[in-house]
């Protein structure tokens, strides 16, 4: 991971959105339920989960750290290292593989100069591969956030690359 | 084109949801209206069992049968759990269906609820399927404001409250024990069966586990009867439709809704518009990643439960995958292989160290380093996997290697014969 994407600090959580999640977790009966509700919380507003997000969630659900930390590690959508602004997850499982889902992968590390795992020097970009995301119609097909970008060739990847960038600097 | 009576993708339009308005606007909550008015939900629970309708999530267990087996009457909390984990890859037609359409399921899940006296209902949706997710949010949304979901509905003194629950990836939530500790917010490892969630499931109560597919039909065999249902099938033992989601190489890879029991030639050359390019049809996944290759002589083959188990595969979630004359089934196999051995937990030996051993065999073999012996041990795991892995993920991962070992056993020999992939020059 490239330090430069460790940015000024960002609030895990809003005060408004701690309160929420405390008033909700008083009112059900298993609010352990809402682990990964309050992680990916946790992830839109500061990119990835941090330790002391762990313990956050931790101390809203009256949980031990280890309990949230042996949930959060287990799933590929939940990130316990700084990642780029856009996390591109490639799909490499069947349908796009069919399709050229390797070229694609092959094209995506070269435009961007990392291999996956990696994140671009400007913090914009995280490269992860993914099991399917259900564009298998679409195929090949990359997910960033929840938006899909599917039929891809290498002018869509630069097209994709162009808008994200735009959108990133707007 | 299609002259099938079009249920689930009844109001299916390009780039648009249907909420309340359009759904009411085509019969919309009359399955509910008639549910709660007229009938017991005994009576519900003998109709889905008389429709014969099978599980859409892959498994085909008859819906029925599990409801049976299900204590409705025993007091206290119950839960109704619907399973959007839809992970399976070549399998995308619940994402499709809740694009669409998510009134459906949230009427489906409130009669399913009815008729198992579950006053809890949880739709587990996957991390990819959040536009999806904020569909029926406000699907539920609605039905509540309609007087569907909460105290009383319809003054029948039944209650129920519904959530949406989301994740964060991972194929194994689709299992239904591990989909359960996922929502419970605990590690997702499977869990030890029996006892089984009817028993004891969603924390430590009785719990049914549906696909999103398979709840959606209830409303439409409550609207037109279990014989209409049936009879929708082309197979005299199978019911309803299905949705097919087509993918790999064809021309046109969309998901059509389609009758039980259509054939592979009706699916590969009508509504997939024939292989790409010209090519000519080698081989399918006929149900997503975990059933068994069909071959060119299985055309013919109706695609239904029973009909697939005789060549020794399986209907799956009807995701067909299509691989053209140039594609090496060794190089498919792997990529499968890749992807089961990744997403598998680890709880197990054999899943997590057997699935490992296949991978490496296949990575050997295709790269063309393989030996004769190679093909032997790929036989033997095959045996020591199959069968005794603690939950069904290793079983399904080996189901290409079995249809690799059946139908294209010849060509695992030429790539360790060459030192090289026959197909790559």
């Amino acid at each position: 991971m490239n330090d430069s994407t460790q940015t000024t600090p960002v609030g895990l959580l809003e005060e408004e959105q701690i309160a929420d999640f405390i008033r909700h977790a008083i009112k059900i009966d298993h609010p352990r339920e809402m682990i990964i509700d309050i992680l990916r919380a946790i992830q839109v507003n500061h990119g990835w989960v941090p330790d002391e997000g762990i313990e956050l969630a931790a101390t809203i659900l009256g949980l031990t750290p280890l309990e949230v930390e042996e949930v959060a590690t287990f799933y590929d959508k939940i990130f316990r290292k700084p990642v780029g602004r856009y996390v591109i997850h490639l799909c490499d499982s069947i349908c796009c593989w069919s399709l050229g889902g390797e070229a694609i992968a092959a094209y995506l590390q070269e435009k961007l100069a990392i291999e996956f795992g990696q994140t671009t020097s400007d913090g914009l970009f995280t490269l992860l591969p993914s099991c399917c995301i259900g564009a298998c119609g679409r195929a090949p097909a990359v997910m960033v956030g929840h938006r899909i970008f599917g039929h891809l060739d290498e002018q869509k990847v630069d097209a994709m690359l162009d808008e994200l960038r735009k959108e990133a600097s707007a | 084109m299609n002259e099938t009576p079009q249920l689930l993708f009844k109001n299916r339009r390009p780039g648009e949801t249907v909420f309340m308005e359009g759904y009411r606007a085509t019969g919309g909550y009359t399955a509910l209206e008639k549910a709660f008015r007229e009938m017991s939900p005994a009576d519900l629970r003998g109709l889905v069992k008389e429709a014969a309708l099978r599980g859409r999530g892959g498994a085909g267990f008859p819906t029925g049968v599990k409801w049976g087996f299900f204590p409705a009457d025993a007091p206290g909390v119950k839960y109704l759990v619907c399973n959007c984990d839809e992970m399976e890859p070549g399998t995308y037609k619940d994402g499709e269906l809740l694009k669409a359409d998510p009134h459906q399921l949230v009427e489906g899940m409130i009669v399913s609820a009815y008729a198992l006296q579950t006053e809890v209902g949880y739709i587990f949706i996957r991390y990819a399927y959040e536009p999806q997710a904020e569909n029926l949010r406000r699907a539920i949304a609605e039905a509540a404001a309609a007087g569907y979901i909460g105290k009383n509905i319809l003054g029948s003194g039944f209650d129920f409250e519904l959530h949406v629950h989301g994740s964060a990836g991972r194929y194994i939530l689709g299992e239904e024990t591990a989909l359960l500790n996922g929502l419970e917010g605990i590690r997702p490892n499977p869990r030890m069966k029996p006892p089984f969630p009817a028993v004891k499931g969603l924390f430590g109560r009785p719990t049914t586990v549906n696909n999103v597919e398979t709840i959606s039909n209830i409303p439409h065999i409550i609207n037109g009867g279990a014989q209409w249902f049936k009879d929708l099938a082309l197979t005299p033992d199978g019911s309803g439709t299905k949705l097919y989601g087509l993918s790999g190489h064809l021309n046109r890879t969309e998901c059509f809704e389609l009758p039980v029991g259509i054939s592979l030639r009706e699916i590969v050359e009508v509504y997939g518009k024939g292989v790409r390019g010209g090519k000519r049809f080698k081989a399918c996944l006929p149900g997503g990643a975990s059933t068994p290759y069909l071959t060119p002589a299985h055309m013919d083959v109706a695609l239904d439960f029973s009909s697939l188990e005789q060549v020794g595969s399986r209907f799956g979630t009807a995701g067909v995958t299509v691989f053209d004359e140039n594609t090496c089934m060794v190089a498919v196999t792997l990529n499968l292989i890749r992807f089961f051995a990744r997403e598998s937990c680890g709880w197990c030996t054999p899943c997590r160290d057997g699935l490992t051993m296949v991978r490496w065999l296949l990575e050997t073999i295709d790269s063309g380093k393989g030996i004769p012996e190679h093909l032997e041990m790929l036989k033997e795991q095959l045996k020591n996997i199959s069968g005794n892995s603690f939950c069904a993920l290793a079983e399904g991962a080996m189901g290409p290697v079995a249809g690799l070992l059946n139908h294209f056993e010849q060509e695992i020999v030429d790539h360790i014969e060459l030192g090289r992939c026959p197909l790559r020059k």
